[in-house]
């Protein structure tokens, strides 16, 4: 029998934890549902393309452009407009109060402009603070109101006068898009299910003795850490595999890139959090205060990874911070190769980051491992 | 060859010193009891010998291995029964014994856990929750658990705290016929009836090891005389020996007294002008393992206490 590793004493440990965690209905219920109930949360308040959003509109005239941008912004459904002809500063108070969500200006010399043949300006501000409610909404704006203007102006003249349409987006001048949320919500999944589970499994074991009998029975410490590994990993490929498929079929998230890139990329990135999990287990005195370092650590890579708001809109300390977070290397990653279609080169930097935060957790945790009680 | 040879065991938590020179032997196949109040360090000592604690100074053997070079493999060959039940309560009892069959490489290990579950008549419970079980088939169950591997040495730590006397006996008569085959026993215990029980016995109180021997060495060398006094003057005759010089102990049974010293003389000079003053009768007793463990327990209560209340 070998004295280091020994697939049966693996398989043991395994078929142990295995059973342990299917008993278990409410952590197991908690492991296949916290992904759903955050897809849901998170995805409806995205998908449910919000209609009927309040507007302001800043002007001085009514002539009949104005009156042919307002009507055709309220065809597409997703304006109300009400406020009409109100100064500018007004409606500035009433975006801040969040008591609007967009404000249409046109400006007092609009028509002048139009009749001289310049080139006339629109400006719609969004309230893009919360990207869910103003992305479709703005998405559609430009065009719109472009169309509505040229038809107004190609029935009355016939020159082809363009209006500029500036679009602003404010407070949130990234505009984090739904397609962005959905495979973000991966990895933050990913993080708070793999940490906390497996910090806790181990500690349960602590606290509740079992660890003294299994430290005198002859399990190595290597084989004891991937008996609480393994099947936590087996947890995070079915909850994966919930979310894109959840992805695919029920928000329609495109998906450009390789899917081996991306099964890699989470492979890594699991086993980064598992290993954290099992480091905090090596830590915490019990599952109490497990759980509570686990969210200590969730809660500061949830700001600062570029899930919540935008990485390049945050100070350069708090990039700084953010970098250190695995949970930020792997948005990248998921993103990039979701979305844009981003190959292995495009992504070395945040896998490779992966990977060393990967290799550092496992030489921590042998290291934290403790063969005996002391 | 020694089945534990330890000498010097020293472990400390922080700046408390809970094993304090320990030194320790057990012979093959010998049933040793292992007794000391509560927080005397007896858990800490079993771990140690058992690999899962280092100690911080000493050395010694286990079943022939090194304690600091060979932990793993004393762990393959030691069984130990942990005082709290440490077996999974969200397992059944035959999940739970293929769990450790498996760690130990039994094989086959379907018949190994079907012999130890025909042994202890749990073959129609197999499939129960071992959190369910009661105190003494949990106990039954963490026993069969440990012996499994057939071990050389079996560490048991406090096995029968909670268990009816039936269960009790039933333990100890299995106990004894393990080490008829060969086992060597180590049993941590409170109870006098089960040191009794033991071939040697070990006293251990704040970390230091006090005596070692048979029941009837221990209680020889420890030198206490005991007086039994009985009749109606008892009560008043023990409120009356409580500040005489000479008497330590004074503990009633039943109807009687024991009164109990180490100086002899001083104590039958008190025990004598009791019987004068009250209406008692009064005759030499023997001294039981009780008297002595108090004994020894109040002795070093002294030693540990702060200077303050050392006056008393
Ligand atoms: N891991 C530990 N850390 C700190 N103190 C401990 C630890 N384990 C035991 N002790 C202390 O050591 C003393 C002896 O404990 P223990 O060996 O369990 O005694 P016993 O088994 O005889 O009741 C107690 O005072 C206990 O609080
Ligand atoms: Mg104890």
């Amino acid at each position: 029998m070998n004295h280091f590793f020994s697939f049966t004493r693996l398989f043991a440990l395994l078929a142990k934890e295995m059973t342990q965690m299917m008993r278990d209905r409410i952590t197991f219920g908690m492991m296949i549902g916290i992904p759903l109930v955050q897809l849901a949360l998170f995805g409806f308040a995205i998908n449910t393309d919000p209609k009927q959003l309040p507007s302001a509109l800043v002007t001085t005239s009514q002539d009949q452009f104005t009156r042919a941008i307002v009507s055709a912004l309220e065809v597409t459904g997703y304006y109300r407009f009400d406020y009409v002809g109100i100064p500018e500063s007004q409606a500035d108070e009433l975006m801040q109060e969040g008591r609007v969500s967009f404000v249409v200006t046109i400006p007092s010399d609009f028509s002048k402009r139009v009749l001289r043949g310049d080139e006339p300006q629109i400006l719609i501000e969004a309230d893009a603070s919360d990207p869910a409610a103003s992305s479709g909404a703005v998405s559609t704006l430009a065009t719109v109101a472009k169309q509505a203007f040229e038809r107004e102006l190609g029935k009355n003249q016939n020159e082809a006068s363009s209006v500029d349409i500036v679009v602003h987006r404010r407070y949130n001048p990234e505009g984090i898009s739904q397609y962005n949320i959905v495979p973000g919500l991966l990895g933050v999944i990913l993080q708070l299910v793999m940490v906390m589970m497996t910090a806790m499994a181990l500690t349960r074991e602590v606290e509740r003795g079992t660890m003294e009998n299994l430290l005198a029975m002859p399990a190595t410490p290597f084989e004891i850490m991937l008996g609480k590994i393994l099947p936590y990993l087996a947890v995070g490929a079915v909850q994966v595999i919930i979310i894109l498929v959840a992805a695919k079929l029920v928000f329609h998230v495109p998906f450009v890139g390789s899917i081996w890139l991306l099964i890699a990329g989470i492979l890594i990135f699991i086993s980064s959090l598992v290993l954290i999990g099992y480091f905090i287990s090596t830590v915490a005195g019990s599952q109490m205060q497990a759980m509570q370092m686990s969210f200590f650590f969730f809660l500061p890579s949830l700001m600062l990874s570029g899930f919540m708001f935008p990485f390049k809109g945050m100070p350069h300390w708090a990039q700084m911070i953010g970098e250190i977070f695995p949970l930020t290397h792997f948005l990248r990653i998921v993103r990039g190769v979701m979305l844009k279609g981003a190959d292995l080169e495009a992504m070395r930097t945040p896998m490779l980051a992966l990977i060393g935060f990967t290799i550092l957790l496992i030489i921590f945790s042998l290291a934290r491992f403790r063969k005996t009680l002391d | 060859m020694k089945a534990i040879d330890v000498r010097n065991l020293v472990k400390r938590f922080g700046d408390k010193t809970v094993v304090d020179h320990v030194t320790l032997s057990v012979e093959e196949g010998e049933i040793s009891g292992f007794l000391g109040p509560n927080g005397s360090g007896k858990t800490t000592t079993i771990r140690v010998m058992c690999g899962l604690l280092t100690p911080d100074e000493g050395e010694g053997t286990v079943l022939g291995y090194d304690l600091h070079a060979d932990q793993l493999k004393i762990k393959r060959q030691v069984g130990y029964m942990t005082q709290k039940f440490s077996f999974y309560t969200d397992l059944t009892i035959e999940e739970n014994l293929f769990f450790v069959a498996r760690l130990y490489g039994l094989s086959p290990t379907r018949s190994y856990v079907r012999d130890t579950l025909d042994k202890l008549g749990l073959t129609s419970r197999r499939h129960q929750l071992a959190g369910l079980l009661s105190g003494g088939w949990k106990q039954r169950l963490a026993l069969a658990a440990c012996i499994m591997h057939k071990p050389k040495l079996l560490l048991l730590d406090e096995p029968t705290a909670g268990v009816d006397p039936k269960a009790r006996r039933e333990f100890w008569d299995e106990i004894h016929d393990l080490a008829a085959d060969g086992m060597t026993v180590m049993v941590s215990t409170h109870y006098m009836d089960e040191a009794e029980r033991c071939h040697r016995i070990n006293y251990i109180a704040y970390g230091k090891l006090l005596t070692s021997g048979t029941v009837e060495e221990v209680v020889a060398e420890a030198g206490l005389h005991t007086f039994i006094l009985s009749g109606k003057g008892s009560q008043s005759a023990a409120r009356m020996l409580a500040n005489q010089q000479g008497v330590d102990q004074i503990a009633p049974f039943g109807n009687s007294l024991h009164v109990v010293g180490k100086n002899k003389t001083l104590l039958e000079q008190a025990v004598r002008k009791a019987s004068q003053e009250f209406d008692i009768r009064c005759e030499p007793g023997q001294t039981t393992l009780e008297d002595v463990f108090i004994q020894y327990m109040t002795g070093s209560t002294d030693n540990m206490a702060e200077p303050a209340s050392e006056s008393k």
